[in-house]
């Protein structure tokens, strides 16, 4: 089975939140992100989103277009993100999505790069600007090749839309909780127990909030609406800060481990099947 | 010729695809407000009463119809086809921009929307948003590179003292693309309240076809004047292709005609070397940039490429869907001058016909130079001069050495 579809049914199964976590490959290199990565399996986080660096990176605020930047200044090119997740494959099973724009799977065609990102170990995809519209064939080959198509849902998608989205998604639906760009807020949006409901309405499809969670009270806040939490830009913004110090890893891991703790506590919101 | 149709209501087909180009690669939370554009545009699009306003706007603010002029000097200097210029730059604000700016700014008015954005290359888009939003008492930020800032320093006054913001952008190479970009970043977070008015035939669905149905009044005047001067249709029309709006709307009305040939010019810059010019026919591939399929400058692993050209406006790594499918139809041609060859023409023109054109319709003017002493006498061109310029005097005035009198 698909690591995500496993592991949201394992924390159905022992009633617990998940916590989503995402970081830019290559920032500050890619050995770093090999580190990161296993450091936080352990350290509790259910699902490692990778951000494959693009030039225009127009979905995401100032701190992830600076780790976008730097990991492309590191050499990060798609290919060498996947030799990196064949590496974190011999010690982890954390299950791996891959945030990207849809040029650069465009560029070598959607087949090719799904068929080589499942042979590296990837276990789904977030294509940042491939609406379900554009997707054409793409949705076909991810499950041919065993891989979560992962979309959005933002404030903006009538109900009319996630009726049509949701049913498509597979592993998690990914709800944006507030218009705008990556980044971290110091309150979390009002729409989220709204949205999750009309999501619900549509689909069993496990729910992840994110967009703007910067710390562990804002992490629980949020994770009571949904089966798993999405935090990005505070993470990289920890990795900006000590990208160049010897304790890097166990600087981030701590601060993730403090996110897991303060949503471990909350009960499940669907019921044990 | 083939006697194809181009010009049809199926093109673009319902989704925004002109062919395999265009359609609307946009992340989520723009999905559904370019839907309701879409649908307020043609709903707009459909009523008298916004076309009268429009055209009333036209006519007594921007200061429509625009002349075709005879180009006599030019004409006789090069020896061969005789040019007329589509006189774009003699619109209010300076260039064709304004065509579309004010047809923006009226639908978003109809959508209840209280503030326009808008991105910048040449600053003649950012001065006709500006100045648009100036007239209806509607906040406005516009976003430029700051590269591109520095080189059109009198633009950026200008939309100052029209009352909006200027963001200078600092990502990237600093120039159009980089603009963009930072314009979508704001629509997205403010989409509520926020129309973003984008300056060229590019992008999502439906701005490449709304931004190409607010300048096809170029080629309709221009088809009317020269049956009226000329008592004929012309052989070939010639614009400058940055993402493609000025030249989609000279050429729109004409694509229908299979006697009239269509060339659009790209920047060459220094020549079509690796990130030394925006000639995206020439070196481009197929590619998704900024919310539309078309070709792009990229590189082997589909990060987009840097750019160059003496002209603001035309130094972009992608072009207009409808342009790739016209180039791939091989309905319109697509050649390329580089910046000595703009600069020559922006020269020429000057002195010879007392019009100094904008960098960008110098590039037009080139094509028109390489092209004329080819033909007959009594070929006759039509070359989109789609803006003047006084933004570029500086910058050009540097380049070929002017001094002040001592
Ligand atoms: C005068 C002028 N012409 C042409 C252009 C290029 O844009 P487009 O290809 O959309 O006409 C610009 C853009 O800034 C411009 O200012």
């Amino acid at each position: 089975m698909n690591r995500i579809e496993q592991r949201f049914l394992d924390l159905r199964a022992a009633g617990r939140k998940g916590l989503v976590v995402y970081i830019g490959a290559g920032d500050p290199n890619l050995s770093a992100t090999e580190a990161l990565a296993t450091a936080f399996d352990q350290a509790g986080v259910d699902i490692l989103e990778l951000g494959v660096p693009f030039s225009d990176p127009l979905a995401d605020g100032i701190v992830n277009q600076l780790a976008a930047q730097r990991g492309l200044e590191s050499g990060t090119t798609p290919p060498k993100v996947l030799q990196s997740i064949q590496r974190i494959r011999t010690q982890s099973e954390i299950p791996i999505v891959l945030y990207i724009y849809f040029n650069l799977l465009h560029r070598v065609g959607v087949d090719r790069f799904i068929r080589e990102a499942a042979a590296a170990g990837v276990d789904g995809l977030l294509v940042l600007d491939l609406p379900p519209e554009e997707s054409v064939d793409y949705e076909a080959l991810m499950v041919t090749a065993g891989l979560c198509p992962i979309y959005l849902i933002a404030p903006t998608t009538p109900e009319a839309r996630i009726a049509f989205i949701a049913p498509r998604a597979k592993g998690f639906i990914y709800y944006i909780s507030r218009e705008g760009v990556t980044g971290m807020q110091s309150k979390v949006s009002s729409t989220i127990a709204e949205m999750t409901r009309l999501i619900r309405a549509h689909s069993q499809t496990p729910i992840a909030v994110g967009f703007g969670i910067s710390n562990a009270d804002q992490a629980r806040e949020v994770a009571a609406h949904a089966e798993a939490i999405v935090v990005g830009s505070a993470i990289v913004s920890r990795i900006a800060e000590h990208g160049h110090s010897p304790d890097l890893v166990p600087r981030v891991a701590s601060f993730v481990a403090e996110l897991s703790q303060a949503i471990r506590s909350l009960p499940s919101s669907l019921p044990p099947s | 010729m083939s006697s194809t149709q181009y010009a049809t209501p199926s093109m673009p087909d319902a989704q925004g695809h002109f062919g395999p180009f265009g359609g609307r690669y946009v992340p989520e939370t723009l999905v559904h407000p370019l839907q309701q554009l879409e649908d307020e545009y043609w709903r707009a699009q459909q009523d008298p009463d916004f076309q009268q306003e429009l055209d009333y706007y036209l006519r007594e603010f921007v200061g429509r119809p625009t002349p075709l002029y005879y180009a006599e000097r030019l004409t006789r200097e090069l020896g061969g086809a005789k040019i007329y210029l589509k006189r774009e730059d003699l619109l209010h604000t300076g260039a064709h921009k304004i065509n579309n700016a004010m047809g923006q700014v009226l639908l978003a008015r109809r959508m209840g929307k209280t503030r326009i954005i808008g991105e910048t290359g040449a600053g003649q888009h950012g001065v006709a948003t500006a100045t648009v939003a100036a007239m209806f008492g509607m906040q406005c930020v516009i976003y430029m590179g700051a590269v591109d800032c520095k080189r059109q320093e009198l633009n950026v006054y200008r939309m100052k003292m029209l009352g909006a913001e200027v963001v200078a952008v600092k990502a990237g190479q600093q120039t159009l693309k980089e603009a963009v970009n930072e314009a979508m970043r704001d629509w997205v977070t403010h989409v509520r309240s926020t129309h973003y008015i984008l300056g060229t035939a590019y992008g999502a669905h439906p701005y490449p076809v709304m931004v190409r149905n607010f300048h096809r009044i170029i080629g309709d005047e221009a088809r009317r004047q020269i049956l009226e001067q000329e008592k004929r249709l012309p052989d070939i029309l010639i614009a400058c292709v940055g993402g493609g709006s000025n030249a989609i709307g000279l050429f729109y009305p004409f694509l229908n005609d299979p006697s009239v040939r269509m060339l659009g010019i790209e920047a060459g810059g220094e020549g079509i070397l690796p990130e030394r010019h925006a000639a995206r026919f020439q070196g481009g591939s197929l590619g998704v940039l900024q919310g539309t399929r078309s070709y792009i400058l990229q590189d082997a692993f589909g990060q987009i490429q840097l750019t160059h050209s003496v002209s603001a406006g035309l130094d972009y790594a992608a072009v207009g869907p409808e342009h790739a499918w016209l180039r791939d139809e091989k309905r319109v041609d697509y050649d390329y001058a580089t910046d000595t060859e703009a600069l020559d023409a922006f020269m020429r023109l000057a002195r010879l016909e007392g019009i100094i054109p904008a960098l960008e319709s110098a590039h037009a003017v080139a094509g028109a130079i390489k092209v004329a002493p080819n033909l007959s006498k009594d070929a006759l061109i039509i070359v989109n001069l789609s803006g003047r310029g006084d933004k570029d005097v500086m910058h050009a005035a540097q380049q070929i050495g002017l001094k002040l009198p001592d």
